[in-house]
C-alpha cells in the first residue's frame, strides 16, 4: 500500500486519510487493457437503453401505429445499430468469464475453461436463431 | 451501504448479465434489422410480442438489465472519480431498475 514515514500514532485517521492517492479521470485511457475494461463495462448503458426501447415497444403493444412508427424512427434504428456492437461485446466478454464463476469439477479434474466458454457460445448462437425463428414465426405457437 | 443488500443486487447484476448477452444481440437484429428492412411485418412482430410467452419473457428482458445497468453503471461512477453521493446514486439507479419492472410489469401483464 504505502510506505511512507509517518506515524501511526496521534496522526493515525488523519494519515490514514491522506493516503488515498487521486487517480487522473482518463486512467482508463492509459493501457488497452484498461480502456477494454471501461468499454466491457460501459457496453451496460446500452443493454440499459434497449432495455428501455423494449418498454417503449411494450407500451406500444395495442396500438399498431405507434408500435410500427417506434420500429421505422429513423432515430431508434441508428442507436440501436450503434448499441449493437457494444451489445456483442457485453456478450463476448460475459461468456469468456464464465469458466471462472462456473467452476464443474469431473471427478478430480475440473472441466477445461473453453468447454464452459463454449458452450455458453453454442447456447448463444442456439437461442439467438431460436428468438429469430420465433419472431418470424407468428406467435401463433412459438 | 449496507453489506447484507450487495448479493442481491449482484445477484440481479448476475442475472441481468446473463439474459442480456444471450438474447439482446439478436433481438436487436430483429428490431433494427430485420423489421426496418420487411423481413418481418411490424404487425407480425407486434403479435409475436403479444404471446403470454412472450410477454413473460419481455418483463424478464426488461426488468434483469435494467438492474445489471444499475449495479454496474454505480461502479463506472466510482471508476470515474465520483466517488460521494454513494447512497443517493444507489437508490436513484435501483430505483429506476425496479420502477422499470413495475411499468414492464404493469404494461405486460395485467
Amino acid at each position: 500500500m504505502d510506505n511512507d514515514s509517518s506515524t501511526p500514532t496521534a496522526a493515525g485517521p488523519v494519515a490514514a486519510k491522506q493516503h488515498i492517492r487521486k487517480m487522473p479521470v482518463n486512467w482508463w485511457l492509459k493501457k488497452p487493457a484498461y480502456l477494454r475494461y471501461m468499454v466491457r463495462e460501459i457496453t451496460c448503458l446500452f443493454v440499459g437503453g434497449y432495455a428501455m426501447f423494449l418498454l417503449m415497444l411494450a407500451a406500444r403493444l395495442d396500438k399498431p401505429e405507434a408500435f410500427e412508427t417506434l420500429l421505422a424512427s429513423p432515430l431508434a434504428i441508428g442507436l440501436q445499430w450503434v448499441a449493437l456492437p457494444f451489445a456483442i461485446y457485453h456478450s463476448v466478454t460475459w461468456f469468456n468469464l464464465t469458466p471462472k464463476v462456473l467452476v464443474i469439477w469431473r471427478g478430480e479434474d475440473k472441466l477445461p475453461g473453453f468447454l464452459i466458454a463454449g458452450a455458453h457460445y453454442a447456447g448463444w448462437l442456439a437461442v439467438s436463431a431460436g428468438l429469430v425463428y420465433f419472431a418470424m414465426s407468428g406467435g401463433a405457437d412459438g | 451501504m449496507a453489506r447484507s443488500n450487495e448479493p442481491a443486487f449482484w445477484s440481479l447484476f448476475s442475472a441481468g448479465g446473463m439474459v442480456a448477452a444471450f438474447l439482446i444481440p439478436a433481438a436487436i437484429l430483429i428490431t433494427a434489422y430485420m423489421v426496418p428492412s420487411g423481413k418481418i411485418e411490424a404487425d407480425n412482430l407486434r403479435m409475436v410480442m403479444s404471446h403470454p410467452i412472450s410477454r413473460l419473457l419481455l418483463v424478464a428482458m426488461i426488468s434483469l438489465p435494467m438492474f445489471h445497468w444499475a449495479h454496474r453503471f454505480r461502479f463506472v461512477l466510482v471508476d470515474l472519480g465520483i466517488k460521494g453521493c454513494k447512497l443517493p446514486i444507489a437508490i436513484l439507479f435501483y430505483g429506476t431498475a425496479v420502477g422499470s419492472t413495475i411499468c414492464a410489469a404493469y404494461l405486460l401483464l395485467l
